[in-house]
């Protein structure tokens, strides 16, 4: 019981601690993942059941405890034993064994059914669509028009607006994988041969991460995301950004940036809109440098940890199915440069 | 109603003035023995026995000795002792295994365990837990204690038991061996397709998972069918269904749920490595085939799996509540007809590992309230054992406390295991480490602290000796300190969003001061199990001699010596309640059956319903064949990994072991 007790309150002391140090920021900055800090209406009912969950069980715990002291209590007093009277007996297993739980399943059906209908229902005319590709081990996001046109495609980050309900359609071509941001919403499956679907309406501006929360091999610890919630015409700048293809740049040492990238065939696996690099396999690198964090949530995206990144991808992260690159001092150094004029 | 006695109708064979059944063919008249009214010594049959007749006895039941013959005997409790030990020693090894996943856990971005090694941890901790532990452990001890607990000398297929134990020893075996080379399966112990598919696990770690797999089945589905065949025909007479322990009842329903359960994994498993080594294309969408059927599959079997282990410990649960209150257990038919609901009722359940596959709402909801709905038939078994130990002198031995350690844990587990059959609730919290709380509160708590009760329990039985109540009940402090710190915290990391499955975790996340703490409790907890196993192995010398029955316990594997000979009982007795030991001593009488013979092996059989003696049947005795047709079973199960001959090679080996198996032997014959 003491153990127990101390742990109520050591955690409660944490949970505090992690409330009040929002500024104490995640990689990128984004919210501490949690399901009892919602940032959408769906979250937030998810949350108030949890809470209804948590007392009702203590209540039903403590029960079942104090009734077992209540038991014992003559194999410690001096007393005579005593058995309990056949109906007092039947009383107690009827009441503690069918109508508690019958109450608690009337309860939990009731909730789950009302709040599981609201999360499912297919609302969204609000003409967003994104879909979430998952990849060993990063997410593809590719945003969609009304009719179904691509506008543009990035990874490992999801720029929502505010308010608006968001469609987000989920794909694999590989592994299964599942696409959870706890403050937002529950979490889906990626599973190959399926689209599936998962509806986000963001209340709050913020960043938020998620994660991969179903395994999908060696490096499902680091396939994270950030889903940042803008206000709407923050947002439509960033997608119509998003949009924009690159040109060949004009500064020679830029210029100079994009041809290490082709000499050194990045461009077999990574996409740059506008130049010769058209490869899908990896992320699309069109906007890199307005990303937050490198290596789907790993480490975040400075020059320093791109340099190690580009050059030893598995210090980084053991496994990754990148190859790494070395380079000359005066390539890394345009390479970079160009990456990081990505905007 | 917690009536002591019960007054259903006992057949005809309780005779009132000689309380002998005599068995109608006996040929044997030397032995039938004069009865004497021994009133001192109630619990000897009042019968006198011939030195002759126990001579002969034991020699047509002993044991095979020396090298050669450690691998012939059949007799049940062998068999049950050694599954017993062979699945502790999994669990030390699996335990070893999640202590290096938490130091791994310990702290932030550790280096200690790469990744891929990592992911081999856990998918063999959980795979050899399920498999190799708690499928295991639970049928050993049904296996060694039920057919003494129904009052018979060895199960009804003794050679098919040893059998299905060697499958399980080289399975099992050679599934550890591959973790000791790195070629472990790294896929998680429940192998989703794609991932479990040659494409992205082309090493031949699944392949092994799934041959290991197929292995266990057949050693569980041994077991099971035994363990019916025994259960239902071979129980002393007198001892009606409504008279059985609830032990004994918990290990029939989880025998059929095993056969019920296992057919879908061996399905699952046999797609699964046609899919790896023919391309069949089961699982594969481009091919047509569908991922989540494996899922649908996989849970089939995985869901009442849970409950395979759950049942035969909460059957413990009822015996040593029983014993330590000596009292009769409240609701006898409120609990068995729990255990039966709880069995058909956890084949309905499955779907609440998918809930985040995306299928539809309302389909869900079926088994939303399914799954909400199983706590009924554990909560009436919960306030039956209050009832029954209300106001009783309660004697708080190892057993007990492990027992009440139990109530603990497990109605905790039991509280988040109704939250998470919430679909919006667990569509967060699937896949985290509050599922990982969950279920170990619920296998540790419901199954392990019952088992470690029932070793410290039954432990005099198959020893002859006393375990140390000493180093019993610091073991208990440590378990069960050292659980709760272990995994009380999980629940917080899960609602914090730590997924399960990773090897290491950003410090930024949050996530460092909990799996400290919980890294702190495992190995508290692992210094539990420890002094047990200590405790045990040291018992083996050291412990004081138990008499026949040290805890004054009312079940039949009580009234004979311990350990036990290799008879088990010198008579069958005749049960004409459900306490038969403490009300033969009531009555100062004990009355038995006779007219078996004593020099072959001979187990009476009765009716499945009423225990009215039908037959006598003639049990084999020790035989090498079924360790030489495990063998042949196991060259063609692994060989076939490596070049498609070995199946040719493996059925004509099968052949002629089996031919040596079945060689006519004349049981009838007079020698």
């Amino acid at each position: 019981m003491l153990v127990q007790l101390r742990f109520i309150v050591r955690m409660l002391s944490i949970r505090s601690a992690i409330v009040a140090s929002i500024t104490i920021l995640l990689i990128a900055g984004a919210n501490a993942t949690s399901i009892t800090a919602p940032a959408t209406d769906d979250a937030a009912r998810v949350a108030n059941l949890w809470w209804g969950f948590l007392a009702f069980a203590s209540f039903v715990f403590l029960l079942v405890i104090v009734l077992l002291a209540t038991a014992m209590r003559s194999a410690f007093a001096a007393g005579e034993s005593s058995q309990i009277s056949p109906r007092g007996g039947w009383y107690l297993v009827l009441g503690g064994g069918v109508v508690l739980p019958l109450i608690a399943v009337v309860g939990l059906v009731g909730s789950g059914l009302w709040i599981g209908g609201v999360i499912a229902r297919d609302e969204p005319a609000s003409g967003l669509t994104v879909e979430v590709s998952g990849k060993r081990w990063w997410w593809e996001v590719i945003y969609y028009d009304g009719a179904g046109k691509e506008i543009a495609r990035t990874a490992n980050e999801v720029v929502l607006p505010v308010g608006r309900t968001a469609r987000i359609l989920l794909t694999s071509d590989n592994v299964i994988h599942s696409f959870w941001a706890p403050n937002l919403q529950g979490k889906t499956d990626l599973i190959p041969g399926r689209v599936n679907e998962s509806h986000i309406t963001p209340a709050k501006v913020g960043v938020y991460r998620g994660l991969c929360a179903e395994f999908c091999g060696v490096q499902h610890a680091f396939m994270a995301f950030i889903v940042e919630v803008r206000e709407e015409n923050e947002f439509a700048a960033w997608l119509a950004d998003q949009a924009r293809p690159r040109t060949i740049p004009d500064d020679p040492h830029l210029r100079r940036g994009l041809e290490v990238f082709l000499a050194y065939d990045c461009g077999t696996c990574h996409t740059i809109r506008g130049t010769p690099a058209q490869g899908k396999m990896g992320p699309d690198l069109t906007h890199l440098a307005m990303r937050e964090s490198l290596a789907a949530g790993t480490i975040p995206n400075t020059k320093g940890h791109l340099a190690g990144w580009i050059g030893d991808p598995q210090a980084v992260k053991p496994g990754v199915l990148m190859p790494p690159t070395a380079l000359e001092p005066d390539d890394q150094e345009a390479l970079l440069a160009y990456l990081a004029s990505l905007d | 109603m917690s009536k002591r006695r019960d007054d259903a109708p006992s057949g005809d064979l309780e005779t009132k003035d000689g309380r002998h059944w005599e068995h109608p063919q006996t040929r044997d008249a030397a032995h039938h023995g004069r009865r004497e009214e021994e009133r001192q010594e109630p619990l000897h049959p009042t019968v006198e026995d011939n030195e002759e007749e126990i001579r002969k006895l034991e020699l047509a039941w002993a044991a095979p000795t020396g090298f050669i013959g450690w691998f012939k005997p059949v007799n049940q409790r062998i068999i049950g002792r050694r599954f017993i030990v062979t699945a502790f020693v999994y669990f030390v090894l699996a335990g070893l295994l999640g202590l290096a996943m938490r130091l791994q856990l310990a702290v932030p971005e550790n280096d200690f365990l790469p990744p891929e090694i990592y992911n081999q941890f856990f998918t063999v901790h959980g795979t050899a837990m399920m498999f190799l532990f708690a499928i295991p452990v639970l049928e050993g001890f049904a296996l060694f204690v039920t057919p003494m607990m129904i009052g018979t000398r060895d199960m009804a297929f003794p050679r098919l038991n040893a059998f299905g134990y060697y499958v399980y020893l080289i399975g099992s075996s050679i599934f550890f061996v591959m973790l000791l080379v790195g070629m472990a399966p790294d896929t998680g112990w429940f192998n989703y397709v794609p991932l479990a598919g040659k494409l992205y696990a082309p090493g031949v770690g699944v392949d092994i998972w799934t041959t290991m797999i197929t292995f266990i089945e057949v050693s569980a589905l041994t077991a099971a069918v035994e363990l019916i065949v025994t259960i239902l025909k071979l129980r002393a007479p007198g001892m009606t269904l409504n008279r059985m322990p609830v032990f004994v009842w918990a290990s029939l329903v989880m025998a059929f749920m095993i056969v019920f359960a296992m057919p879908s994994i061996i399905v699952s498993s046999s797609l699964l490595i046609l899919d790896r080594l023919v391309s069949t294309g089961f699982f594969v969408p481009e091919m047509g085939g569908d991922p989540l059927l494996w899922q649908h599959l996989f849970w089939f079997f995985g869901h009442p799996e849970v409950y395979i282990v759950l049942v035969p410990a909460l059957g413990i649960v009822s015996t040593i509540v029983t014993t330590f209150t000596q009292r009769t257990l409240f609701g006898y038919t409120a609990i068995v007809i729990s255990i039966v609901a709880t069995g058909f009722v956890s084949f309905g359940l499955w779907v609440h590992h998918m809930f985040a596959t995306g299928l539809p709402h309302l389909g869900m909801s079926f088994f939303m309230a399914a799954s909400a709905m199983i706590a009924i038939p554990n909560g009436v078994q919960v306030f039956c054992w209050i009832a029954t130990m209300w106001g009783a002198r309660i004697q708080f031995s190892t057993p007990m406390l492990y027992v009440l350690g139990f109530f603990w844990v497990f109605v905790i587990g039991g509280l988040t295991g109704v939250m998470v059959a919430s679909i919006p609730f667990d569509l967060q919290v699937h896949d985290t480490y509050f599922l990982v709380a969950h279920f170990h509160y619920v296998l540790i708590g419901g199954s392990v602290m019952p088992v470690l009760g029932g070793l410290y329990y039954w432990y005099p039985k198959m020893s002859g000796r006393m375990m140390s109540e000493f180093w019993g009940k610091v073991s208990f402090a440590l378990v069960f300190i050292g659980f709760n710190v272990a995994f009380f915290p999980m629940h917080q990391l899960g609602l914090d969003g730590m997924p399960r499955r990773v090897y290491t975790y950003l410090e930024e996340m949050g996530w460092s001061e909990l799996n400290f703490i919980s890294t702190i409790g495992a190995f508290v907890l692992a210094a539990g199990f420890a002094t047990t196993f200590f405790n045990a192995l040291a018992s083996l010398r050291v412990g004081p001699k138990a008499g026949n029955n040290p805890w004054h316990a009312e079940t039949l594997e009580w009234v004979t010596e311990s350990p036990p000979p290799p008879y088990n009982q010198r008579h069958i007795p005749i049960v004409n309640s459900r306490e038969p030991v403490w009300d033969w001593r009531e009555e100062q009488e004990r009355p038995v059956v006779l007219g078996l013979r004593s020099d072959r092996r001979e187990v009476l059989v009765t009716s499945i319903l009423d225990a009215e003696p039908h037959a006598v049947q003639v049990v084999p005795g020790p035989s090498i064949w079924p360790f030489l047709s495990a063998i042949a079973a196991s060259v063609g199960f692994v060989g076939i990994l490596f070049h498609p001959i070995f199946f040719v090679v493996s059925f004509f080996l099968a052949f002629f072991s089996f031919v040596g198996w079945f060689w006519p032997r004349r049981p009838w014959r007079e020698d």
